[in-house]
Parts: C-alpha cells; sequence; structure tokens
C-alpha cells in the first residue's frame, strides 16, 4: 500500500475552508504584526481559539463539505493536491507551515503532472531545478529589464522560474520566462482561477500556454486580503532553492521572501544596484548581508545548477528551438514546421502575392511569439534557446 | 516710336509676367537690351536682326533700347526672342501696336526666322490665362501644350512672318494638332506585372504600396528583380486626374522634356543615377530648375543601389519627402518646386549583396555597417521593406501571377475608399497622415491594438515605426474594403517594417 493518498484528503480541504472562513481574523492578526507564517502553523482548533471563531465557526466548519470544495475547484478547472499526495512538492514541507492542499491550474491535459515535471513531486529526492524571482512593484526600467533577462535565462536553460505574477519585478521574471516557452509557475495569493493582478491576464494566459503552471493555497474564487500576500511568498520561498532578489526597498515583501527563505536554508542572491536608489537599498542590504551577487543569468545559473550544469544548459539550449505555446493554432503551426523544414523564405512558403498576404501576416505572429527571427537577406531562422541566455 | 509686348519669364514651375518695352529714337544704330538678362537674352540682339531682316521686314538703323520690366526680375533663356522682335517691328510702325496690348508672344528664334521650341509654354499660357489676355502666340509645336488652356487663344506660328500675319489680323495661326487620345499613344512597349515571374511577396508589396502611396523598399541580391519590379510601380498606380495631368504636363515643360506633346497621361518614373549631386535630385542652379524630386511629382522616384548614393543627396530629399515640396533659395530668389511622389528605392541585403545565402562573404560586422549607412532620416520615411529573392526555375515555368490591369483596379478602389475617408483632412492617401492625423482616422479592433502592443513591448516597432505601421495596415484594410483595421492586417503590415531583425537581439542580456 502507498503510503500516499490518491485524492485530496479530507482534513486537508477542511484546512482550506477553514482559512477562507476565517480570512477576516487572520487579516485583524496581520494588522496587529503577527507573522503570519506563525499564525498559518498553527494546528485547526489553535487558530481558531486566535482569530476568536468560538463554537459558531467549529459547528460552521463542521458542517461544510470538502466535496463541495473540490466540486467548486474542477468547475474552475482547478486540480487540487494536498500535502498527503505523491504529486505535492516535497520541499514545500520544509516549512512547517506548509499548505495543506494546492490548487492548480496548468496549460496542458494533466495539470498535477505538470507541476511535478515544473517542482517535482512527493517521490522526488532531487526536485528540478527552480529559481524564485522577487522584487518591487514599482520596478525600474534597468530592474525589469534585468528581471525579463534572468527569467529567460534560466528558463530557456531548463531552470522553472517562480514567481507571483504580481506587477513590476515579478511579471517581468515571468514574461523573459513565457517568451522562450520556458517553465514557469506563478504563484497567487487569490484563487489559482483569478488573474490577478488584472492587468496581467495576457501573462496569466501566456504561462499556461509556455506549459507554466499557476498554484494557490487558496480556494477556487478566493479575493485575496492582505495577510494572503506574506503567505503566498513563503510558498514561493520553499518552493525554489534559490531566491533572487531583483529590486527591493527597505522593509518589502521582496525582503520578506528573502527572510522566510533563509529561515528555511534556501539560498538567497540579490541583484546589486546604485546606493542613492531606493529600488536597491533592501537588495544592496541582503548583499552586505552575505546574499550571493548576481550579475546575469550565468551568476545564476551557476548558484541554481552549479558551475558544471551551468555550462552543459548553455551547451544544450544552443541546438534546442523554442518550443511554440501550446495554444497555437494549427496553421501557425504548420507554418513553424514549414520553416523547421528548410523554407526558409517568404517566397518558398507561398508562391503568390494573396498567399503571401496570410502567410506574411502569420510568419510576424510567429516572430512577435519569439519563435522565428528574419535574418539578412529575407531568411527565416527558428530561435534557438541559446538566444536568450 | 514707343511700343509694348508682353510676354513672360519662367521662375520655379510657373511663370511671372514680363513686358517688353521698345523705343525707336533717331540716332546713331544701336540695339541695346537692358532688364537683367542673362546671356542668352544679351545675345537675342545677334538672333532677333538676323531674324527680322531674313523674314523680309526691315531692321530699324536708329537707336533702339529694349527694356524687360519689371527690371529687378532676373530673366534667362531664349524665350524672349520673339517678344523683342515683334516690339522692335512694331515701334518701327511694321505691326500695328495695339494687338500686342491683348496678346502675348513666347518663342525662341533661328537665325531664318523660324520659331524654334522652349520650355515652359503650359506655364506660360497658364501665366496668359490668369493676367485676362485674348490670345498667345507661340511656335506651333506647342500648340497642344497651350490649349490645355482653358478660355485662351492659341495661335501656332512656325516663323516670323507667320506671327507678323496673325497680329495683323491676316491669319489665325496653325491650329493646334488634334490630340490622338491616350490610344494611340501606347503604341510603345508597356510595362506590364504580367511579365513578372515569380516574386509574389514583393508583388503584393507594390499593390500594397501603389494603393497607399506608401513608399517602398527592396532589398535583394544583384540581379533578382528589384529595378524590374519598381518599373512596373507606375502600370497600377491610379491614373492621372486632369489637375494632376496639368500639373506634371507644366513641371515636364518646364524641364524640356517631351517638346510637342500634349496632355501627360502617365504617371512619371524617375530613375537618376546614384552619382546625381543633392541640387540634380531636388533642384537648383543659378537659376532654379526643378530637380528629379519635381520632376517623380505625382509618380514615382526610383532610387537604385541606395546605399551608393551621396549622404548629402540622401539628406536633401528630407524636405521633399516631409513637406511634398522643396524650397529652393539662390540669392535673393526663393523658387518652391512641388514634389509629391513615391519613393522606389533599392538596396542589397550586405556589401556584396548575397546576405543569406552561403555565397555570402560579409561578417556580421559588414553587414551591420552597411546597414547604418542606409539608416537615418531617409530609412525612416520607408514605410515599406520587402525582400526581393531569386525566383525558382519552377517561378519560370508558371505563368504570371497578375496583371497590371486588375491590379490597378483594386488600387483605385483602395484609392478611392482612402479619398472618401480622408475627405477635408487634406491628404489624399494613407501615406500622407501624419501622426495626429493616423491616431484620428485609422479605426483599430481591440485585436489589432494587442498585436501592435505586444510589437512596441518586445522592442520591435519604434515610436516612428509605430505610426508607419498603422498606416500601411490601413491600406492593406483598404484593399480587402475592411471597414476596420484587424489583427491580420497589423500582422501583416508589421511584416513589412523596415528595422529587420534588430531589435530582435537588443534585449538580450
Amino acid at each position: 500500500m502507498s503510503r500516499f493518498e490518491a485524492v485530496p484528503c479530507a482534513a486537508c480541504l477542511r484546512r482550506t475552508l477553514l482559512l477562507a472562513m476565517v480570512a477576516g481574523g487572520l487579516e485583524v492578526a496581520h494588522k496587529r504584526r503577527r507573522p503570519i507564517r506563525d499564525v498559518l502553523a498553527l494546528e485547526d482548533d489553535t487558530l481558531i481559539d486566535v482569530v476568536g471563531g468560538g463554537r459558531d465557526l467549529r459547528e460552521r466548519l463542521a458542517a461544510s463539505s470538502p466535496f463541495d470544495l473540490l466540486a467548486a475547484a474542477a468547475d474552475a478547472r482547478l486540480a487540487v493536491l494536498c500535502r498527503h499526495m505523491p504529486d505535492y512538492p516535497l520541499q514545500l514541507l520544509d516549512d512547517r507551515s506548509a499548505p495543506a492542499a494546492l490548487f492548480v491550474r496548468a496549460g496542458g491535459e494533466d495539470a498535477r503532472a505538470q507541476l511535478v515535471r515544473l517542482v517535482g513531486g512527493a517521490e522526488d529526492e532531487a526536485p528540478p531545478p527552480a529559481v524564485a524571482i522577487v522584487g518591487t512593484r514599482r520596478a525600474s526600467a534597468e530592474g525589469l529589464e534585468v528581471a525579463r533577462a534572468l527569467g529567460r535565462g534560466l528558463a530557456a536553460a531548463g531552470v522553472t522560474v517562480v514567481s507571483g505574477m504580481a506587477l513590476g519585478i515579478d511579471s517581468a521574471a515571468h514574461a523573459g520566462a513565457v517568451a522562450v516557452g520556458g517553465p514557469t509557475v506563478a504563484v497567487l495569493a487569490g484563487g489559482a482561477d483569478v488573474p490577478y493582478p488584472v492587468r496581467k491576464r495576457e501573462l496569466y494566459d501566456a504561462i499556461l500556454a509556455a506549459g507554466g503552471a499557476v498554484v494557490s493555497e487558496m480556494p477556487p474564487g478566493f479575493r485575496a486580503f492582505k495577510w494572503n500576500f506574506p503567505a503566498r511568498n513563503r510558498i514561493i520561498a520553499a518552493l525554489a532553492p534559490v531566491t533572487i532578489v531583483v529590486e527591493a526597498a527597505e522593509r518589502s515583501g521582496s525582503l520578506i521572501t528573502a527572510e522566510l527563505a533563509l529561515d528555511l536554508g534556501r539560498e538567497v542572491a540579490a541583484v546589486p544596484g546604485p546606493v542613492l536608489s531606493w529600488r536597491s537599498r533592501g537588495t544592496n542590504a541582503l548583499l552586505r548581508d552575505g546574499a550571493s551577487l548576481i550579475r546575469d543569468t550565468r551568476d545564476a545559473l551557476d548558484l541554481a545548477i552549479g558551475v558544471d550544469g551551468t555550462a552543459a544548459a548553455l551547451a544544450r539550449a544552443a541546438g534546442e528551438a523554442i518550443p511554440p505555446p501550446m495554444t497555437l493554432e494549427p496553421e501557425l503551426l504548420a507554418l513553424l514546421a514549414a520553416v523547421e523544414d528548410g523554407r526558409d523564405s517568404l517566397a518558398s512558403l507561398t508562391p503568390d502575392p494573396s498567399g503571401a498576404a496570410t502567410v506574411r501576416a502569420g510568419l510576424t505572429e510567429l516572430e512577435l511569439l519569439g519563435l522565428i527571427r528574419r535574418a539578412p537577406g529575407g531568411r527565416l531562422q527558428r530561435t534557438t534557446r541559446a538566444i536568450a541566455c | 516710336m514707343l511700343a509694348h509686348v508682353t510676354t513672360f519669364a519662367i521662375q520655379g514651375v510657373e511663370s511671372r509676367r514680363v513686358t517688353v518695352e521698345v523705343d525707336i529714337r533717331p540716332g546713331l544704330p544701336a540695339f541695346t537690351i537692358v532688364g537683367l538678362g542673362d546671356r542668352a537674352v544679351r545675345e537675342a540682339r545677334e538672333r532677333v536682326r538676323s531674324a527680322v531682316l531674313n523674314s523680309g521686314f526691315e531692321f530699324p538703323a536708329r537707336r533702339i533700347t529694349v527694356n524687360l520690366a519689371p527690371a529687378a526680375l532676373r530673366k534667362e533663356g531664349p524665350g524672349f526672342d520673339l517678344a523683342i522682335a515683334c516690339g522692335v517691328l512694331a515701334a518701327g510702325g511694321q505691326l500695328p501696336t495695339e494687338v500686342l496690348e491683348r496678346v502675348a508672344v513666347f518663342g525662341e528664334l533661328a537665325l531664318g526666322g523660324e520659331l524654334r521650341p522652349c520650355r515652359g509654354v503650359l506655364a506660360v499660357a497658364e501665366g496668359a490665362a490668369s493676367a485676362g489676355l485674348e490670345g498667345l502666340v507661340l511656335p506651333a509645336v506647342h500648340g497642344r501644350e497651350a490649349a490645355l488652356v482653358d478660355g485662351l487663344g492659341v495661335f501656332g506660328a512656325s516663323g516670323l512672318g507667320e506671327v507678323a500675319a496673325i497680329l495683323r489680323g491676316e491669319s489665325d495661326g496653325q491650329p493646334p494638332p488634334r490630340d490622338d487620345g491616350p490610344a494611340a499613344r501606347v503604341a510603345g512597349r508597356v510595362l506590364d506585372l504580367a511579365d513578372v515571374r515569380g516574386h509574389g511577396s514583393p508583388l503584393r508589396a507594390l499593390t500594397i504600396a501603389a494603393a497607399g502611396g506608401h513608399n517602398l523598399l527592396l532589398a535583394g541580391p544583384p540581379g533578382t528583380g528589384k529595378t524590374m519590379l519598381a518599373q512596373r510601380l507606375p502600370s497600377i498606380l491610379p491614373p492621372l486626374s486632369r489637375a494632376e495631368a496639368i500639373e506634371v504636363t507644366r513641371i515636364q515643360g518646364v524641364a524640356g522634356l517631351r517638346p510637342g506633346a500634349g496632355l501627360v497621361d502617365e504617371r512619371p518614373f524617375r530613375a537618376p543615377h546614384h552619382t546625381i549631386s543633392a541640387s540634380g535630385l531636388v533642384g537648383g542652379g543659378g537659376l532654379p530648375t526643378p530637380g528629379e524630386a519635381t520632376l517623380a511629382h505625382h509618380g514615382v522616384l526610383f532610387l537604385d543601389e541606395l546605399a551608393e548614393f551621396t549622404r548629402p543627396a540622401l539628406e536633401a530629399l528630407r524636405q521633399p519627402l516631409e513637406d511634398g515640396r522643396v524650397a529652393i533659395v539662390r540669392g535673393q530668389r526663393r523658387s518652391v518646386f512641388p514634389t509629391r511622389f513615391m519613393l522606389v528605392a533599392s538596396t542589397n541585403p550586405c556589401p556584396c549583396g548575397y546576405a543569406g545565402s552561403p555565397r555570402c562573404r560579409c561578417g556580421e560586422a559588414d553587414v551591420a555597417r552597411y546597414r547604418r549607412r542606409l539608416s537615418g532620416p531617409l530609412l525612416d520615411r520607408m514605410d515599406l521593406l520587402v525582400d526581393v529573392l531569386r525566383p525558382t526555375p519552377a517561378d519560370f515555368a508558371a505563368g504570371p501571377l497578375c496583371s497590371s490591369e486588375h491590379e490597378r483596379a483594386r488600387v483605385v478602389a483602395a484609392r478611392e475608399r482612402q479619398a472618401a475617408r480622408l475627405a477635408g483632412t487634406g491628404a489624399a492617401c494613407n501615406a500622407h497622415l501624419d501622426g495626429a492625423l493616423v491616431r484620428r482616422k485609422v479605426a483599430l479592433e481591440p485585436e489589432g491594438a494587442a498585436v501592435l502592443r505586444r510589437a512596441y513591448d518586445r522592442g520591435t516597432l519604434s515610436p516612428r515605426g509605430h505610426d508607419r505601421v498603422l498606416r500601411v495596415a490601413q491600406t492593406i484594410a483598404d484593399l480587402e474594403d475592411a471597414p476596420i483595421v484587424g489583427a491580420e492586417h497589423l500582422l501583416e503590415a508589421l511584416g513589412f517594417r523596415q528595422d529587420v531583425a534588430e531589435g530582435a537581439e537588443e534585449d538580450a542580456a
């Protein structure tokens, strides 16, 4: 008999329901500066006492149905896994406040299998390499560029980029990974079926199309409270063995993530910045305190997969074409296949002018997706991941 | 005795009224011309004297003073000969003077008294009509050109004797030759798109460029057909409107092209060699004459091997491209020439011309340097870039992909849609839309806007390129009679953008 459950267990699902029920109470605790991770580490009973729920809450919890939650998740097209299932990322359990259940949406057929590919499962002794990239929401143009480049380079080398899809650095890191069709996981503070922030809906879709995953510990449709964000950060910190802070002010959420990562014994690294900029106060302070210094993708790769691994990964990326997104239309996929086939000019793809119109539009679409590029002389090239490193 | 004769001087592509005053006084025989004439005007004395004598008139052996008024206007060329001769005859009592108040004369004289063709007849005829004169006496060969002006009596003459007969009222001169209509003129070989084999993508670009009046850059290895394609562009451009045709005729008349021809009915196609100077391209000279840019007005200016043109020449094209006209200032004179042309240029993709094929021997740096030479303000004005590759043997075996007649019909329909939409804005076609008009007049589907934003975010599009792509996308939509610019139109337009592959690596860390 396996030591794992095949379906989410009722206790874990009930824990999720409890979190949603006491969300308001947790907000009060958060306002009173109770470290949210300590609160979330509490057993159900103690948690109810702490938020002052009493009998009434206990009764409501007892009356709630874990099956309804499963049904709601299915309706929202979310896979559910609990800490007793084999798909649950082992490294999360380093944290005593690890989420009881996770709700996952991923591109492709099997969201749970996809998540295992991205961050490993409970049976993985050595999970796939992953790096968390976090930073301020009010990032500078340079910061965004660095985050995008790191996301792109790490993902191109096959390293999963974990972040929170927040505005600024987080989104840039995801966008970089998506650009090379690489692995990326977004951990949301609210329900995994709700793209948040709303402005990043396109990125949300792109992450899924690139074969990435969106994860949350809160039930479907849940609107995030303030405490959910530091709570989300603890999942980010636990998921990846390395956390890179790109730009962060003093006393910011990104620094909280870095602290959480340190507590879990994770590697923390930071990108240095100008000493006078408020955006680099936090990162420079981390560096002073001994965080690893990140200048470029190579530094990040050295940290994530070791110096030997970096060389191998870069060599591998040189030959690997950037995979098309899963949602690519069949016509474009056929066009891409034709280009891969060596029909590398517009003329060889279509003979007549009206065909040239649609083919040109299609090629531009592929170009905007970063799948091909135009070389001098009107030739088309399939882009490889090496360009991104 | 004093006589006044009205004639006209050419300035830019317009004419200015000039009154020739001739005074004959008793005294030692002399013949003086004053009034800021150039060498050709001063030499008119000899031509006029011989012509008068050889036409059977008497040349007064007295003191003759000729003044060309206004005296401050510089006068050049031999076009004043006839006016001076008529003035001499009238002042000497050999011609009636009063008719010369109502009729202008214009033409160069040969020593034998015959009239020679000269430049700018249409401009002169327009000047005569607007000055309220009844008629114009001119070399018979130009009759058809002058007859284009309504409400002006045109009297063609072949020599001074005939001019005298006309002025005396004894003759009506030679009627302007009958216009044989376009059908008779299309005897020469017409370049048609049906001659082209293969080149599907460049042909599409030609149609789009013609439909929107867009500037086009053809890039490709030597000998693939860039020039051949460009030469066929006029065949799919909409026919000249009457106003445009008159303007083109006037310009060609001033430049001395096609003497004796009537209304121009083909859009001009000018292909100057790359050694051309800046003033050759945009006009210039002591007496400013139109350059290639003006000769291409309402037509096509084709610059083959764009990278070989000198930098000053290309720089000089900026104002004409931007404003549709060029102002040439020389000394105290300022001439404005119209320059609304479509710019078509061709270039090799790299110094050796074979970029993209194994034959190419250029390094990455060479290609970059070559592209930099091209870049700058001129490349900024190129709305469409298309790669012209070698046609395959299969292309040659296949039939033509399209015909000029068919494409021209589509172009004309697209232009009509533009004219309806842009009525009252001063722009005639999409290429003339400036930034503000693009935002006001180009209606974008939400999906199209999303495509544009993505391209911009990827860094493949500059702010200027943004407007350019919108203009082209609007033309593509017009070609398809789409009421609104959609994603597919924008995607195709983006495929023609000229900043190839430069933005692609820019953000790679």
